[in-house]
């Protein structure tokens, strides 16, 4: 056997690969170190997670969970020092990075985790509190269909310590019964059926009991399959709630806000961010963060100040004029980015980028689930962009989009200014990028000095 | 003009790969055409009436979601083998492929049944075969046509000696990853593991559909001509598609 090197040692290299790697230009060497420490003694994560002294909190979902990790870091930041992965690099080697750069001083981590790393790291960090926020349908491709995703964190919750709190969204069926496989735990969920959808939408995924296959009966449906919902033969039906979003109020594309309703009390909160999704994410980061000891006033505030994580609901001035960028990445995030949209006024012109790269998912079927539809009314130009711009095009012109209102233009660069062109001063262009068209557009961005890169930013 | 009449089997629960893609590809075309496509949904325990239908749909599902349907499927299987004889075409993707063959026997031994309007049968391999597909297709005899596509899929399909297969593989796995074919294709019934959709990037293979739709709805042989779309987006998908698969081929998961 190989004896282990010093872990001080191991430490000491890896961040030098970090600062090299910005240096190189290679881009933010967000996840080389963690790579190389990974690639050298992948246990030394379990033995920096054990430094920290109080412990480690991961979130793991489909969507949401880089917002929601970021507003967990806003409400926890003024009374700990996080170890926090925020630009998003969040499988084993993300995680082992953002631990060595944390500092010495950190004494919380705080991290989200990829669906598919979450076994792994939930054995390596032996977390205090494990928040899991949703399940849906993404990139198949590279992560497996949806049940067997559940079925692995099913296991992996199971071997949780019994001192670990588990945090979880109820309203999704899939996670209530991962849930079950642990003792220590608290349901999170919407109540608050004026903002209900009329039916399920076409993307729903865990539509059928997880006991006996029969369809659920929904008495509210909030996002996807998330929602109130029981088997009409009595084998399954959302958990009790302790930790509930009631009286929703959503404005536009600018706020959202709703009453959070605890054991200890309840508060209204004001989120800086619109859409319903948005308030599962603050939801998810309230739930946590008070697992984690955040007084209910702690946690109003951390969610009052956080204005967008990484790519997130992004807004970029441009001369006079604005860019606003919303992450898509499969067809539950992109229906909410749509509702959200159309709720706040459709946009006019539209720069939508598909990338199909293995971060973006090489399988780009998800494009045609999405229902883009409430869109187009109001749509005078669409500029499809990336790889997989003409596919793009097809989708829309499928959709019911007169061809002559559609551009393709691969290059994102190129597209973003026919994007602005097409924009009239003072308004607002709306970029839906995939995840490595996003990075693509922000590199755009930030060469012409109008963004910070990705690894000068703190969540 | 004509109205084509389509029987989307259980769209509530295969439809993992967009299948509604290929449902909409299909309306706009016809549509193009003046003619209309009428589509209904045949869930569990609709009935199948043969004659009624003049193309059915099946599509793709997460394997809970298959076997679902399968047992309900076995049931309808009379009169979607009548509707076949009386001229109907049929598209089945993935999921559905598998399940219009003899029936799919899991890795650990499970078996679900199929309805046999393929002749093949499918097995569970230990690893899925992933990634992105080019064929090459002769459906009409002179006519060599390619079809890119994306595959997902653990089963491992093995077509009776003598049945014609949709394509060659030029890239990607196909049926089993080592008999170099994909698909299957039985008169009017077609079977393929490739989404991505199928239709929007393979804009022929939709045509080719609708004319053997628009044939069963005549009640002729012949299939008639189309009236020829510019599609040339749908071009520029394909070969980007096509690119893709001949780059980077298939991987094992």
């Amino acid at each position: 056997m190989r004896p282990r090197p010093p872990l001080a040692l191991e430490i000491a290299a890896a961040r030098g690969v970090a600062a090299l790697s910005r240096r190189l230009g290679a881009g933010g060497g967000t996840t080389i170190p963690g790579k190389l420490l990974a690639e050298l003694d992948r246990g030394a994560i379990d033995r920096l997670a054990a430094r920290l002294a109080g412990g480690t909190a991961t979130v793991s979902a489909t969507n949401g969970k880089t917002t929601t990790t970021a507003m967990a870091a806003a409400i926890l930041r003024p009374r700990h020092r996080l170890a926090h992965n925020a630009a998003g690099a969040n499988l084993v080697s993300g995680v082992a990075s953002a631990l060595l750069s944390s500092g010495d001083d950190a004494d919380l981590g705080l991290f989200e985790v990829d669906e598919g790393a979450l076994p792994e790291l939930l054995r390596r960090l032996r977390p205090r509190a494990v928040c899991l926020g949703n399940l849906f349908r993404d990139q198949l491709d590279r992560y497996g269909e949806l049940e067997l995703v559940a079925e692995r964190w099913r296991e992996a919750v199971g071997e949780l310590p019994a001192e670990a709190l588990l945090v979880y969204n109820a309203d999704d069926p899939q996670l209530a019964a991962v849930a079950e496989a642990h003792s220590g735990s608290v349901a999170f969920g919407l109540d608050d059926p004026k903002v209900a959808r009329t039916s399920l939408q076409h993307a729903a995924d865990s539509k059928y009991c997880v006991r006996c296959g029969t369809p659920y009966e929904y008495a509210a449906a909030y996002v996807g399959h998330l929602g109130a919902y029981r088997c009409p033969r009595g084998d399954h039906a959302r958990p009790p709630l302790q930790v509930t979003a009631r009286e929703v109020s959503l404005q536009g594309l600018e706020r959202a806000s709703f009453l959070l309703d605890t054991p200890d009390g309840s508060r209204r909160i004001e989120l800086r961010l619109p859409g319903l999704y948005n308030v599962y994410n603050a939801l998810a980061a309230a739930a946590l963060t008070r697992s984690l000891g955040a007084e209910l006033d702690e946690i109003a505030a951390g969610l009052e100040r956080f204005s967008a994580a990484f790519g997130r609901f992004e807004r970029v001035t441009v001369g006079d004029k604005r860019v606003l960028l919303l992450l898509i990445k499969n067809p539950a995030g992109a229906n909410e980015a749509v509702r959200t949209l159309v709720d706040g006024g459709a946009p006019r012109v539209l720069v939508v980028a598909l990338n199909d790269e293995i971060a973006d998912g090489r399988d780009v079927s998800w494009i045609w689930d999405v229902d883009f539809e409430p869109l187009l009314p109001g749509l005078e130009r669409l500029v499809a962009s990336g790889g997989r711009a003409a596919e793009l095009a097809l989708r829309f012109r499928y959709g019911g989009l007169a061809e002559d209102t559609i551009e393709v233009e691969p290059d994102l660069a190129r597209a973003l200014d026919r994007g602005l062109e097409l924009t009239p001063g003072g308004a607002e262009l709306v970029l839906l990028p995939t995840y490595t068209a996003m990075l693509g557009l922000q590199r755009v961005l930030a060469s012409r000095g109008l963004a910070k890169p990705y690894w000068e930013r703190s969540g | 003009m004509s109205t084509i009449r389509v029987g989307h089997l259980y769209p509530d629960y295969l439809n993992i790969y967009a299948d509604r893609g290929n449902i909409a590809v299909l309306t706009r075309r016809a549509a193009w055409r003046g003619h209309e496509l009428e589509v209904a949904p045949l869930g569990m325990r609709d009935p199948v009436t043969p004659g009624e239908h003049d193309l059915y749909y099946v599509g793709g599902g997460q394997d809970r979601e298959q076997l679902l349907v399968a047992e309900d499927l076995v049931r309808k299987s009379e009169p979607l083998h009548e509707a076949v004889r009386g001229g109907a075409a049929v598209l089945a993707v993935c999921g559905g492929y598998q399940l219009l063959g003899r029936g799919y026997r899991g890795f650990h031994g499970e078996d679900m049944p199929g309805i046999g309007l393929l002749p093949l049968d499918t097995v569970a391999g230990e690893r899925r075969m992933i990634g992105d597909v080019l064929i090459e297709c002769e459906l009409d005899p002179g006519e060599k046509r390619t079809v890119a596509g994306f595959e997902n899929h653990a089963g491992r399909t093995r077509l009776d000696p003598g049945a014609e297969p949709l394509g060659r593989v030029l890239a990607g796995f196909g049926n089993d990853g080592e008999g170099g074919f994909e698909g299957c294709r039985a008169g009017r019934v077609i079977g393929t593991y490739l989404h991505g959709p199928l239709l929007p990037r393979n804009a022929w293979l939709a045509d080719w559909l609708l004319a053997q739709a628009l044939a069963h709805r005549l009640g002729t042989d012949e299939s008639p001509a189309l009236e020829p779309l510019p599609d040339e987006l749908e071009r520029s998908a394909h070969e980007v598609s096509a690119a893709r698969a001949r780059s980077r081929g298939g991987r094992f998961d």
